[in-house]
């Protein structure tokens, strides 16, 4: 069903305060990625205040779906969508990357109720994902699959073998999404290692492929909503992200991949983010 | 003197003694864990024959998933499907895995500590004709310095079963090394297998050195000890089924027994159980110590008899270097 102008309203807000989150949890850590968390906020607002079914209150409750983070650089905008559905105080964010801390700079399962895996580094998560979804059909179970992934992580070969295993056992509880904010660290991805054609590789994997604005909520759900209804292969949805999206001043720029905001940044990002 | 309390094989000693490959029990003991618990699953990297994961397709074909030549995948799908509560067994050559997947294994299944159990089969010299690229000889040190991690290197077809058995049931990641030679099965069903266990297989009245062993090895060092006793040369013979968690207590026995210790197996000397037993000594009871194993050199084609001997690996290797140092 398409997303009425006050759902619509009411998922951007939950976008806007996330980001704001991650931006005061990088700043207080001093280390971590900007990029990547402002522009996957929107798609994470929507999978845990829309499409998931999951229960923060019980988060190894059986009857969840599962999302895995593929990419576990990207961990502050989990934790910051995790605090804000109610699995941990928000409060709590601001001890990112510190000694003790259960949020690790890179996601472990063992130390966070309600991460389905541990995740860094790149290339493992697909796999996973289709270990699970595949799991979970043998057990005759419904939960549905989801793996966020990068599209820098498409060059391990590793995706590529686990892309290859979903597809041949036709998994349609599985529907993984690619971060196309065309950034890596040493630069732009088709300067670093060229992905496109990119529809094309999957579709030739045996995927379902939908292309999408991932900044635009309204398609993202949509996007969401389709791929439940394919039931004869997994789907993967391209999404078109904006790098640092809300902060205008970084982005789309590559050299805030991998690096955190100043304090002074952070008060000028938090001021952009709330208007 | 032998230690007839561990139910060993009628033909020990004997000429005509039984030879299976230790591959033969992960055949057998994963059908036996199959059948005891539904959630076992075998997963395998086109190599379902020599592995014997196809003895595991034949009895539960549902249960068996085949990823072709991609053991990087075998291993994430394996944490996946633990994570959602199955127990998997990935299995492929030791070189292949955790040869190639050891990133993996390390932050999907050991950090992640998740119950998956990687069989490294094939390992070794002995592999024999295939060369160096087949014959691993660094698994068990990669997978003994990993945290969460039980690596067991069983000694005979027998142990190798009980080992998977006891792997499908220990929660927590497993490595089990088996080799593709066939070797002298000189225990039986009866013969006790204890996760964390090592068992004292010979102990001479005064010993005058204790013989280590991990693998099929372990009959080598019987074989030797029986020799070097004819000599009036006593010793004691351990078979170390399960390198992590060392057995502290009975290694520490022994050694202090017998006052110098020799450490044999188809590895690395670096790294291994070799490296296992000397950080134990070194930290407890110091003392002289010799590696019968390979010294920063890789293996090359061969027959896996012959190999074994080049390398001091059977029974006259270990009297020899026995000799030099007691």
């Amino acid at each position: 069903m398409p997303l009425s102008d006050i759902e619509t309203t009411a998922l951007s807000e939950k976008a806007r305060a996330i980001r704001m989150t991650v931006i005061e949890m990088l700043a207080e850590a001093g280390s971590g990625h900007t990029a990547g968390p402002l522009g996957m906020a929107d798609i994470f607002a929507t999978l845990y205040f829309r499409t998931l079914v999951h229960d923060s209150t019980n988060p190894d409750w059986e009857g969840r779906d599962r999302l895995l983070l593929s990419n576990g650089h990207i961990t502050p905008v989990r934790y910051a969508a995790m605090a804000h559905a109610g699995y941990f105080p928000v409060e709590e964010c601001l001890t990112l990357r510190k000694f003790g801390s259960r949020l690790q700079g890179h996601p472990e399962r063992t130390k966070l109720p309600g991460l389905e895996t541990t995740s860094g580094p790149l290339g493992s998560g697909v796999s996973q994902a289709a270990g699970i979804a595949l799991a979970l059909a043998m057990d005759g179970k419904k939960n549905h699959v989801y793996c966020l992934m990068s599209d820098g992580e498409l060059q391990e070969g590793n995706t590529w073998e686990g892309l290859m295993f979903a597809g041949k056992h036709h998994l349609p509880n599985l529907t993984a999404v690619i971060d196309r904010n065309n950034i890596q660290i040493d630069g732009t991805t088709e300067e670093v290692m060229p992905l496109e054609p990119l529809a094309d590789k999957f579709r030739a994997f045996n995927w379902h492929v939908i292309e999408v604005n991932g900044n635009d909520i309204p398609h993202v759900v949509s996007a969401f909503d389709e791929a439940k209804t394919i039931t004869e292969k997994p789907t993967m949805i391209i999404a078109h992200t904006t790098p640092g999206k809300g902060v205008p001043e970084i982005e789309n720029d590559y050299r805030w991949h991998g690096k955190a905001p100043s304090k002074e940044e952070a008060k000028r990002f938090l001021a952009a983010l709330a208007t | 003197m032998l230690n007839n309390s561990l139910s060993f094989s009628e033909k020990v000693f004997a000429e005509d003694i039984t030879k299976k490959p230790t591959r033969d029990g992960f055949g057998t003991g994963t059908v036996a864990a199959g059948k005891a618990d539904e959630r076992v699953v075998v997963l395998s990297a086109d190599l379902k024959e020599s592995t014997r994961a196809e003895w595991f397709e034949k009895e539960f074909p549902k249960r068996f998933i085949e990823v072709g030549v991609a053991e990087q995948n075998m291993a994430t799908l394996a944490a996946g499907m633990a994570a959602a509560g199955k127990i998997p067994f990935i299995t492929s050559y030791a070189a292949f895995s955790p040869g190639r997947n050891y990133e993996q294994i390390r932050t999907t299944i050991a950090l992640n500590n998740v119950p998956v159990k990687v069989m490294g089969m094939h390992a070794g010299v002995s592999v024999g004709p295939d060369g160096a690229t087949h014959q691993m000889l660094e698994d068990v040190g990669m997978m003994r310095m990993m945290p969460n991690m039980v690596v067991l290197v069983p000694a005979d077809a027998e142990e190798a079963h009980k080992a998977v058995v006891a792997a499908a049931t220990y929660d927590g990641p497993v490595y089990i090394r088996f080799g593709r030679s066939t070797t002298p099965v000189f225990t039986t069903s009866a013969t006790p297998f204890t996760i964390g266990k090592a068992l004292t297989l010979w102990e001479s009245e005064k010993p005058q050195v204790a013989l280590i062993a991990a693998g099929p090895l372990a009959y080598e060092a019987l074989l030797a000890a029986k020799q070097l006793a004819a000599e009036g040369i006593g010793s004691i013979v351990l078979n170390l089924g399960t390198v992590k968690p060392l057995d502290e207590e009975t290694v520490l026995a022994a050694a202090t027994k017998a006052g110098k210790v020799i450490v044999i197996e188809e590895h690395q000397a670096a790294g291994g159980a070799g490296g296992a037993v000397a950080e134990l000594l070194a930290q407890k009871v110091p003392m002289p110590m010799r590696f019968a194993a390979l010294h920063n050199t890789f293996g090359q084609s061969g027959d896996p008899q012959e190999l074994l001997a080049h390398y001091g690996l059977t029974a006259a290797g270990i009297i020899s270097l026995a000799h030099s140092f007691i």
